[in-house]
């Protein structure tokens, strides 16, 4: 019996040596001083990402030839676009699937740049195809398409998407 | 072993909201409208960079006004801070809401601020500022937020130690849709807080009673069932605490405490067999669980009550098998950690979509047992620390994009240097030649306008006569001349005249006409110039953007390559701290399990030692009684042998037999 409890004894000794060994404390001001470093990377990072955007699209997409095309939902209840397609001048420029996330950050106002390319000035056709599904569940698919005049400024396109059905479901409107 | 713990839960594990949804608006700005559609998708970083370049822009503009952004300039400044908030830039954020509440915005828009602003404070543990926020609120609330702001300060009222100025707060929220089973526990905790015991008890008790079905109300009412039923087993209330303890589900995230609580109670009330049934059911769960191995010593410490040692002593070294294992287990993890195993499945990208990722890294090769992390990786420091290691991983593989993109701008800058470079000279002087025939062309029409323009004044015919009149003309006049030098008959002189007279009537007759017809022309080439103008323009355009799309992005494109290299540095060392600052937090906490578990391992030693004497005491006890017993059989046997044996020589058997009985028995 005596044994057992000296085994016992050295067995918990040499646990807590090892844990002391081991343990090294986290305070809160590392934890604090850390976080606020990282914050001011996260800043310059940021910084950058801005910087290289304007570079971008000064160098791939000049304002003379710059064409963009947003989607926005005009009818935000009961209504689930799954699929998306854009043509400029005939030829698809965009096919896009959209997912739960992406429908509801259009369901909350949010716009989607979908398209970023260049065109020459003059006219051009811009064709919208979706495909969606119906507050009562009615597959649908809607084609619409707007002609565009690019001058020199960007040329900006938003596509507003409607549930209706009604044959108003997609709406140009230049910016 | 301690029999009663208290376990009235911190308030803000459950009273503080976590920030999962955007509060920005819909925009009719189609770049700030992008930002919000990253910020519902959850993208954090894009959404704060591109309202940042958006704003940049709408700053750098020499008429703002005209700008779409213009009207939601003040929802734009906010929304960039609420980003901010969300991507745990909790300075900048503050910076960028103060600035909203100091500058001149509707009270409705300034009081959201505050509150926003005194949410971040409470996060970061600065009750003291979050109170004077929460204290600047005035005015206009606006109606979607005004529980909230309530809620949120009456919850830093209780961290503040106010918890009568909570309870005032609380008392009127016992009926919001959004936060009544909050402010129901709340409450509860604010009373206790406060020294009303019995108020308190009762909230709790009603709290623990909610009608509804939803899970965050039935963890409400596990936690208010559980937290009363400790406070009552603290207070020396057995009887209860087990009423309440048993109220809550078996199956919910509190059960393990309330079995193990129940338990308690019952050997509080002595009822040691009872205590078996709630210890039995949780001693065949997950033996990770700390509730789990308190009740491994338990349930034989109920047994020996009962007075079964030599179960106790088997139950007891089941126990110690399993701290063993245990024990076995948490060195692997500790081990694996050290390996850096912990932090390579953290940054496993197909873990992170799914939710139950913190379970499933147990199941990667020689990643550490997560089951032990559960409560660690719950706390507001690990998950600062952890979504800070994932930002710093994020922006790693931006970095890296970006540092590949650059080079391919810097080679799509010298292509189009190298093409263009010798091109342009060229065309430069084919068009210098252009532009100085232009130049003629216009300024001869700039002529011809002007003199249509004084023949509008003072006609002069002439100067309308077409090519084969003036030809004429000159005929007309060379005869004229030699018609005056030569005598001729006055029937040729007539005839000169008369043709000098045909020409005259053509010309001034149709003068009119001819002139109407001039500016109708040059109508017609001002079309044409125009033209030409608009080529001319284009062509200063395509040399200008062909000049732009080379010239002036070496210099950009070094700076950016720099920055990139030194915020990859920095990345660099900020993830090695914060994953060393990690590893630390998980090695501490699997540490301090495996202390305890040694400590519960030693007391089972102890334990199983003291039944084993005690079986053993009890056996040899047994043993004695059974030999008592056996020799009582046996001299009742041989005094019956003896007294037949009497009986058969005669004589007075029965005094014999009873002395021989009674000697036998001593």
């Amino acid at each position: 019996m005596k044994s057992k409890i000296i085994i016992s004894l050295v067995i918990l000794c040499t646990g807590l040596l090892m844990g002391t060994s081991m343990a090294q404390e986290v305070s809160k001001a590392q934890i604090k001083g850390l976080d606020e470093q990282v914050q001011e990377i996260k800043k310059d990072v940021l910084g950058i990402s801005t910087e290289l955007a304007l570079l971008e699209e000064k160098l791939l997409y000049p304002s003379n030839t710059q064409v963009s095309v947003f989607v926005s939902f005009a009818d935000k209840e009961g209504f689930r676009l799954d699929a998306m397609d854009v043509k400029l001048d005939g030829q698809e420029v965009v096919h896009h699937l959209y997912t739960a996330k992406e429908l509801e950050a259009l369901r909350n106002g949010g716009v989607q740049r979908i398209y970023t390319g260049n065109i020459r000035t003059g006219e051009h056709q811009i064709e919208v195809v979706f495909l969606g599904k119906s507050g009562l569940g009615g597959v649908y698919r809607e084609k619409a398409s707007h002609t565009i005049t690019k001058g020199v400024k960007p040329k900006l396109v938003e596509v507003k998407v409607a549930g209706s059905g009604l044959g108003d479901a997609i709406e140009f409107k230049e910016w | 072993m301690k029999p009663f713990k208290l376990l009235l839960i911190p308030i803000l594990n459950i009273g503080i909201m976590t920030f999962q949804t955007v509060d920005a608006k819909p925009a009719t700005d189609l770049f700030f409208g992008e930002a919000i559609y990253y910020a519902h998708k959850g993208e954090y970083f894009d959404a704060i960079s591109r309202l940042d370049t958006e704003l940049g822009q709408y700053y750098g503009l020499d008429e703002p006004g005209l700008d779409s952004l213009h009207q939601f300039i003040d929802n734009a400044q906010f929304s960039v801070g609420d980003f901010e908030l969300y991507y745990r830039m909790h300075q900048r954020a503050g910076r960028a809401i103060t600035s909203v509440i100091e500058g001149n915005v509707e009270p409705a828009v300034r009081n959201k601020a505050i509150y926003r602003l005194a949410k971040i404070l409470l996060q970061k543990n600065q009750p003291v500022n979050a109170l004077h926020a929460i204290e600047r609120i005035k005015g206009d609330i606006p109606d979607d937020i005004r529980d909230d702001i309530e809620y949120v300060k009456a919850v830093i009222f209780m961290v503040n130690g106010r918890p009568t100025d909570a309870i005032n707060i609380l008392t009127g929220l016992q009926s919001s849709s959004t936060h009544g089973g909050f402010a129901a526990y709340n409450l509860g905790i604010a009373l206790l807080q406060l020294g009303k015991d019995d108020e308190g008890i009762i909230q709790l008790d009603k709290a623990g009673a909610t009608s509804g079905s939803d899970e965050g109300t039935k963890a409400i009412r596990d936690k208010a069932n559980l937290a009363l039923g400790y406070k009552l087993l603290e207070s020396g209330q057995p009887e209860m605490a087990k009423k309440y303890l048993d109220r809550v589900r078996l199956n919910g995230a509190f059960s393990n405490r309330a079995l193990l609580g129940s338990g308690w109670a019952d050997i509080a009330l002595k009822q040691y067999d009872r205590a078996l049934v709630p210890w039995t059911m949780l001693s065949k769960r997950n033996v990770t669980d700390r509730a789990v191995q308190e009740v491994l010593l338990g349930v034989p410490f109920a047994y020996g009550k009962l007075g079964l040692h030599g179960k106790a002593a088997i139950l007891y070294g089941k126990a110690l098998d399993s701290f063993d294992t245990e024990l076995n287990k948490l060195d692997a993890s500790i081990k694996s950690i050290h390996d850096g195993k912990f932090l390579e499945a953290l940054a496993r990208e197909e873990l992170k979509l799914d939710k139950s990722w913190v379970v499933k890294l147990r199941d990667l090769p020689d990643a550490p047992e997560t089951h032990y992390l559960m409560h660690l990786m719950a706390s507001h420091d690990f998950q600062e620390s952890l979504q800070n290691y994932f930002d710093l991983e994020e922006m790693r593989k931006r970095l890296l994009k970006w540092e590949v993109n650059i080079n391919a701008y810097q080679e799509l800058v010298n292509i189009r240097r190298e093409y263009y470079k010798p091109l342009l000279p060229v065309i430069e002087k084919q068009f210098q030649l252009l532009d100085s025939r232009m130049r003629l062309r216009i300024e001869q029409r700039d002529n011809l306008e002007n003199k249509l323009q004084s023949m509008l004044i003072a006609p002069r015919p002439q100067f309308l006569a077409t090519v084969s009149e003036r030809i004429n003309g000159s005929r007309v006049e060379n005869l004229e001349k030699r018609v005056k030098h030569l005598a001729l008959t006055d029937e040729s002189r007539q005839r000169v005249e008369l043709l000098r007279g045909v020409l005259n009537w053509n010309i001034l007759t149709e003068y009119h006409e001819r002139l109407t017809q001039a500016f109708k022309r040059l109508r017609e080439l001002d079309g044409v110039v125009a033209d030409l103008k608009n080529t001319y323009r284009s062509f200063v355009r395509t040399r200008q953007s062909a000049t732009q799309s080379y010239e002036g992005y070496d210099d950009v494109l070094n700076t950016l390559r720099l920055k990139v290299v030194d915020s990859q540095e920095r990345i660099k060392t900020a993830m090695l701290r914060q994953g060393h600052m990690l590893e630390t937090m998980a090695i501490n906490e699997l540490d301090t399990r495996r202390k305890r578990i040694e400590g519960d391992q030693v007391k089972a030693r102890f334990a199983l030692a003291e039944s084993y004497d005690r079986a053993q005491k009890a056996q040899a006890d047994e043993e004695l009684l059974k030999t008592v017993e056996e020799n009582a059989r046996r001299a009742g046997e041989l005094a019956k042998e003896k007294e037949k044996s009497e009986a058969l020589k005669g004589g007075d058997i029965n005094n014999v037999n009873d002395t021989t009985g009674k000697d036998v028995v001593k």
